[in-house]
Parts: structure tokens; sequence; C-alpha cells
């Protein structure tokens, strides 16, 4: 597809590999990714039974309410590809649509695990109570973080673009965003199946 | 000619090119790599300091120079500054001036994050100190153990958390940005095997710092959680499990031992072939031995967890893997010692200290193999054996490797040469100093000396190697003072260098000294390995090499007026220094008080929404 490198705009994006520079900087953040929830799941899956007193993840764990805040996120992916789509067919405002969209999404999803943690919390689990509550809490929490990272990204996309501060060739920072957002997205499946539906 | 790029960011664009202003707003990779050795050399001299104090206190027995609970801070402190604030950075600034350089680029990928990764480095280690005024420093080991770590009184053990947590943002994005230099910015004709070792090291390592560092961030979290939350990670009352700790902190740590050799054994792949008047013996095999040992470092952290009680079969598949880490090893010193062999020999003070480091780096090498042997470490584990083995390979390998680097590459930092006088009274003082400091300890441990003790009784049969020790640190003392008195006198009266006083073989002596901004006024076209060696001479059919006539390629533009006219080159920018103070205010929100940790967090966001609308470039 046609990225800018090729244009004369942006000469100096001429590399070695043919990969564009900001590209394989994402890819090489990404996989240094992989070890940081990597060993947040692992620590997760040692204490997932280390409930102490508190409540265990039977207690708590409402798995068609999760499952319809994983299906909005993962609804998130279909739309920000759509959003790229546009970007690349230079439609800025179907791009701007589907960013918001996506953002919406996404909000969506992280109101759901506010409402899911207080409820925990109601019935008992706390950082402080158990490993499993540790484990669950920080894990989760971090997924979190980097989904309201990626909606500030997308918001500002959005922002750049009303105030033509995003040229109509600068389809790399949506791909940019886009790859970290269907990172985020493919780590919480992993955490759904892991955390989720594994029984204890 | 800043005025097109000066619109459209939140400040106008900083212009100085000298000054104190231009230190602070450069994105200029060759002054980064400077601010980084610089600021490297001076916790050096801080982390000496508190090691005299350790080896002070430990020169007679029941010394009382420092109480225990000081002594604890000053041994943390010790580890942490040369590990984290001095070895490390001292790698990454040879990197920072001398890869663009040496690959025939105009500088790194990404030059603001670039100096986002330096600040962000200098504030992690003044956050890290600062502890020292709040209350004291942390006290619990640079391995920082659960549950002493999460148990600790006072705010120590915190700073610990949230400092490396600050040093280790930086590192990973130094990581991604050298990745990206090397695998990208290469000159035409650079390929992959035709790299200076150093830079095919400098890669190994930054993709160790991008997997090690992610693992180390949960662990310090899980701790900082701990800490100052009441998290259960490594509390048994409620089930959690302190060797979680060892396993992750290890699973870090040793790749980390690897991300501080790996630069120091690609700096001396580079000076040893200059002195012998030889290519690198086996350059194949010394590239691939490199990447050998980035791959096994990974499966080899349990090692450090012997003692532990993980049982036979982990026990004896971790010491087999320890074992065969020393195969490629093995294979990079008998690289050197080929490279030397029937080589023309010139003993400046760059090759007296590669020759240092082969020799103490095949001594800790030895040592370590010896821990690899389970019933043998048992004995070992926990006494000044271990300390003597790590210096040996983090000293006598790191620091000689990387000071072997500062003496080659400063005439063309600076341009001009650091006295060879001073410089050899320098390379024998640390030499011996060093011999004296630390080959000691493996009697002392041997003889069954703990470390990490702050006192010894009398009577132990101790007393003697002590004092040998300490009088060894002094001595290391004294050279590093001759090392200083040398850098400044070389800046008042140093002879000048022109742009290749060594003879090199590489991309970084066909540019003048001190390289321009931007750094080739042509992009080299690269056609050989050592391609500068091959501009420069010619070998006959007979093997007779000759130089070419006219001297060559030798920075053949360094008297034309204004070569770097049109150069598109990366503006200096506010953005980086701004940014970064949003970490240690953040970490400092965790400490004291909630609401520093939105402010440090909007000023990080603020400054980093300003970087996404600033224009990156800007003609020279």
């Amino acid at each position: 597809m046609a990225t800018g490198e090729l244009t004369p705009a942006v000469h100096e994006h001429h590399t070695s590999t043919g990969l564009d520079n900001t590209k394989m900087a994402m890819w090489a953040f990404l996989g240094s990714e992989c070890l940081f929830f990597g060993s947040f799941i692992s620590t997760y899956l040692l204490y997932r039974n280390q409930t102490a007193d508190g409540p265990t993840s039977a207690d708590l764990y409402d798995i068609p309410y999760t499952s319809v805040s994983s299906f909005v996120l993962l609804m998130s992916s279909l739309t920000m590809v759509l959003a790229l789509a546009a970007c690349h067919r230079k439609d800025q405002r179907g791009m701007r649509a589907w960013l918001l969209a996506t953002a919406l999404l996404g909000m969506v999803f992280i109101g759901g695990q506010i409402y899911e943690f207080t409820e925990f919390a109601h019935e008992g689990l706390a950082l402080s109570v158990s490993p499993f509550g540790s484990s669950f809490f920080v894990l989760t929490g971090f997924h979190g973080a980097h989904v309201t990272v990626g909606i500030l990204m997308l918001l500002l996309l959005v922002g750049m673009s009303m105030f033509d501060r995003l040229g109509p060739d600068d389809s790399r920072k949506v791909e940019l965003i886009g790859l970290y957002w269907h990172f985020v997205d493919i780590v919480w499946i992993i955490i759904f199946t892991v955390v989720y539906l594994i029984p204890s | 000619m800043a005025t097109a790029a000066a619109q459209g960011g939140l400040f106008r664009r900083p212009t100085a090119t000298t000054g104190w202003w231009s230190w602070v707003t450069t994105v200029d990779h060759k002054k980064i790599g400077i601010l980084y050795c610089a600021t490297a050399l001076a916790f050096f001299v801080i982390g000496g300091i508190e090691a005299l104090a350790i080896r002070t206190q430990l020169a007679v027995p029941n010394g009382t120079t420092l109480t225990a609970e000081t002594y604890n801070q000053f041994f943390t402190m010790h580890g942490l500054t040369m590990i984290f604030l001095v070895v490390m950075p001292l790698g990454v600034g040879i990197m920072n001036y001398l890869a663009p350089l040496m690959i025939g680029a105009r500088d790194v990928a990404f030059p603001r994050i670039n100096a986002f990764s330096y600040w962000v480095f200098l504030l992690g280690g003044l956050f890290l100190y600062s502890s020292f005024f709040l209350g004291g420093a942390p006290d619990g080991g640079w391995f920082g153990y659960a549950p002493l770590s999460t148990q600790l009184p006072g705010n120590g053990m915190t700073f610990y958390a949230l400092g490396l947590q600050i040093l280790g943002v930086a590192s990973l994005l130094g990581a991604v940005n050298f990745i990206v230099t090397i695998l990208n910015m290469r000159a035409p004709g650079m390929t992959l095997m035709r790299m200076p070792v150093f830079i095919w090291m400098t890669l190994v390592t930054a993709f160790l710092l991008l997997f090690a560092m992610p693992v180390i961030a949960v662990a310090l979290f899980e701790l900082m959680f701990d800490r100052v939350y009441n998290a259960n990670f490594f509390n048994p009352a409620t089930g959690g499990d302190p060797v979680l700790w060892q396993h992750l902190f290890w699973l870090f740590g040793h790749p980390e031992v690897y991300i501080m050799i790996l630069p120091a054994m690609g700096i001396i792949s580079d000076v040893l072939p200059t002195f012998s008047r030889k290519p690198i013996f086996g350059y194949a095999a010394i590239v691939f031995a490199g990447i050998a040992i980035g791959f096994m470092g990974w499966g080899v952290w349990a090692h450090h967890m012997f003692a532990v009680g993980l049982g036979p079969v982990a026990n004896s598949a971790f010491a087999l893997s320890t074992m065969f880490i020393a195969v490629p090893t093995g294979v990079k010193i008998f690289n050197w010692l080929g490279t030397m062999w029937k080589g023309d020999l010139h003993f400046n003070t760059p090759m007296l200290f590669a020759i240092g480091f082969v020799s103490m780096f095949i001594i800790g090498g030895l040592s370590g193999v010896t821990h690899a042997i389970v019933p043998s470490d048992a004995q070992q584990t926990d006494t000044y054996y271990i300390v003597a083995h790590f210096h040996y390979v983090l000293f006598g390998g790191a620091i000689f490797g990387l000071f072997s680097g500062l003496y080659y590459w400063w005439p063309k930092v600076f341009g001009k040469l650091l006295s060879e006088g001073l410089g050899k009274v320098h390379f024998w003082l640390m030499f011996i100093g060093f011999n004296l400091a630390f080959g000691p300890m493996h009697i002392l441990g041997l003889e069954g000396m703990p470390r990490r003790t702050y006192t010894y009784p009398d009577g132990m049969g101790w007393n003697l190697w002590n004092l040998v020790a300490t009088v060894g640190a002094f001595i290391i003392a004294v050279s590093i003072a001759v090392f200083l008195v040398n850098a400044v006198r070389t800046k008042r009266k140093g002879r000048e260098a022109g742009a290749d006083p060594w003879d090199g073989r590489t991309l970084e002596w066909s540019t003048p000294s001190p390289a321009p901004a931007y750094n080739f006024a042509e992009v080299p076209i690269v056609k050989a390995r050592d391609d500068f060696w091959h501009r420069k001479y010619v070998v006959k059919p007979d093997e007779q090499v000759t130089p070419v006539v006219a001297g060559g390629a030798v920075a053949a533009h360094e008297d034309e007026h204004d070569p770097g006219h049109g150069i598109h080159l990366p503006a200096p920018s506010f953005l980086p220094v701004l940014a970064a103070p949003g970490l240690p205010i953040m970490a400092y929100g965790v400490i004291y008080s909630w609401p520093l940790i939105v402010v440090g967090g909007l000023l990080l966001l603020l400054a980093l929404f300003g970087w996404v609308l600033e224009p990156s470039e800007v003609e020279h």
C-alpha cells in the first residue's frame, strides 16, 4: 500500500531495509510489550488460586458481562481497520468518524472495566487482600492503562486531522496507532482467555 | 535558515549551536553521546567514593568508618550506580557518538527520542540519589530481594523501585532507537556483514535491552505495589512467593550482564585490529558468537539461584546452559588472540586497555565457570569469591573495555589526542590497583568471608587480604585522578589529532575530528568490510600492502568551504528536556502525594503533544 516513503516530500525515509523507521520502531516496542504483559500474565497464573481468605475468581467473574465488553473491544479493531482504509482513500471525514468510533468503543470498554473493578471491590477483592487480588488488578489495570493511552492517541489523531495537521499522504501515523491498538486488543484476547475463561 | 521549521511547534525552535542552550536542546547524537559519557564519568566518581568508603570500613576488623545502616546504603548505591549509571550509560554514550558515524549515517533514527532518553537517564540518576537527602538511600542490595525489599522501613527501596523504573524507560527507548538506526540507516553498501563488530554488539545489546527491560519493569512495579499500595505479590503470609521476585529479577539480571559486557567486547574488537594492523580474525565467528551469547543469555538466569532450592533437575539444566555459554565467549577470546597473533602490534593506551580487558576477562570467565558447578557454587554463594568474580568481568572486563574506547575515540570526539604518557600511567596504576583490590577477594571468599556484611571480627585470618584490597582500591582511585588530569590537560594543550590518528579501519576515521554536525559531507558508499582501510591501502596480488597514492579519501572535504550546506539535519528541540521531568515528578508523587502523579503525567502528556506537532527537521 502507498505509504509516504516514495513521495519526494519525505525523501529522508529511504531506509536500508525498505521498512519505514517509525513502523520498525513500533514493532520493536510491541515486541518489548509482549514480555511486559507476559510477565504480568505469568504472575497471575502463579497466583490465581492464592486467594488467602478473600473472594475467589469463581465468586467474582461474570463471564457474560466480560464477554460483552471483550466483544466491544474487538469491534474497535474493526473500526480501526476502517479508519485506516478511509485514510488510504484520502477520505479525511470518514477517517475521523471511524477513529472517533474506535475511541468511543475503547471508552465503553474502559467504562466497563471501571464498573467491574468497583463491583469486585464491593465484593471484597483488593490489592491488599490476596496475591490473586494484587495480580488481577495490576494485570488488567495495566491493560486498561494501555487502552487509555490508545484512546488519547486516537483523539489526538482526530484533532490533528480536524486542524489540518495531518497531511493527506500521512497515513503513517494512523497506521502506527492502529498497530498499537490491534496489539492491545490481542493482549486482551489472551487476558480474557487466561484470566476469565480458564476455571480456577 | 530555520524559518520554515520554526512555524508549527508550540515553541520557537531553538537555534543555538554553541553554548549552554545548545547542549540542553540538542538532538545531535554526538553531543548526546558526550553528555552521556560525561554524566556517567561523574557518577563513576561518586560510585567510586562509595567504594572507597566501603573499603575503608573493611580495611581493618571491627571497622568504625561507617555504621551498618550507612554501609548498607553505600554498597547498594555503589552497585546501582556502577551498573545503571556508569557501565550502561558509558556504553550507550560511546554507541551514541559512534554508531551513526560507523554505519555512515547523519544521525540516529529518532534524534529527539535520543535526547529524551538522555534526560530521563540523568533525572533518573538524580532521583535515585535524592533519596540520600530524603530519609535514606536504598539499602536492600542492587538485587532487591523480596521480602526484605518489601519490608525494609523508610522510602529507600521505594526510591529503588521507582528510580530503576525511570532509568528503564531511558534504556528501552534507547534500545528501540539503536535497533532502528542500525537496521535502517546504514550507508549504501554497508551490508550487515560489513558492519564493524562494535555495531553488531550494539545491535545485540539493544535487543537484549528491548526484551530485558520490560521484565524488570514488571518486577519493579510489583515491588512498588507491595511497598506503597499494600499489594501481596511477595508477601508469604497471604501466599505470595518471594522466589517470583528472584526469577523476574534474574531473568532481567542475567541478560543485563551481557548488556554491560557486549559493548565493551565490541569496542576492543575494533581497537585490537587497528593496533595489530590486521583485520579482525574470524569476523563471522565473532559476530555469530555475539549473537549466540544474546540468545543463550536468556537461558542461564537460575544460576544466580542455585542456593534457593529449585531442585536437582532445574539446577542441573541451568548448570549445563551456564557452562555452554562459555563456548561462544571462548570463541571471542580466540578471535582476539588470533587478531593479535603475528600482528604489527602498537602498544598505545587503547591497546593496553584492550589487552587488559582480554586478560582480566579470562580470569573472571574462569571463576564464572566455577560458579556454574552447583556444589562448588553452594560453597561460594554470598562470599567474597562472587564479589571477586563479577568485578573481574565488570571492572576488569567492561570498565577496561570502555576506557579502551574512551582513549581510542577521544581524538575523534575532541580533535585532540590524550597524552600517551599519562594514559600509560593510568593503565598501569589501574591494572595493578584492580588486581590488588579484587584478586585477594578470591582468597577471602574461599576462606568464608561473607559479602554484604559491614564488618568482621579479628582473628578470622581475613585481616591481611582485606588491607591489601583496600590499598588496591585507593590505587584505582589515583589512576582515575590521573585520567581526569589527562582529560583536562588535553583540552588545554593536547596534540591535534587530525582525522585519522591511529590509521583506523572504519568509517568514523574518514570524517574530520571532531566530526562535523552533519557527520559526512557526502554519504559514503561502502564497498568492503573495513572500508576506510581499503580506501587507504591496496593489497597487491603477492599480498604486499601499499598505500593508495595521494592519501586516498582521508577527509577530502575538510577544507572545502561550508561543505555541509543544504544537508537536512534534525532540528534542536525544547521538548525532550521538557517532557523528561514528568517521570521523576510522577515518581515523587507515588512516594509523597498522589496529586504530583497527575502533575507529572500532565507535563509528560503536554510535552509529548507538542512533540507530535513539531516538525523534526531543519536545513543546515
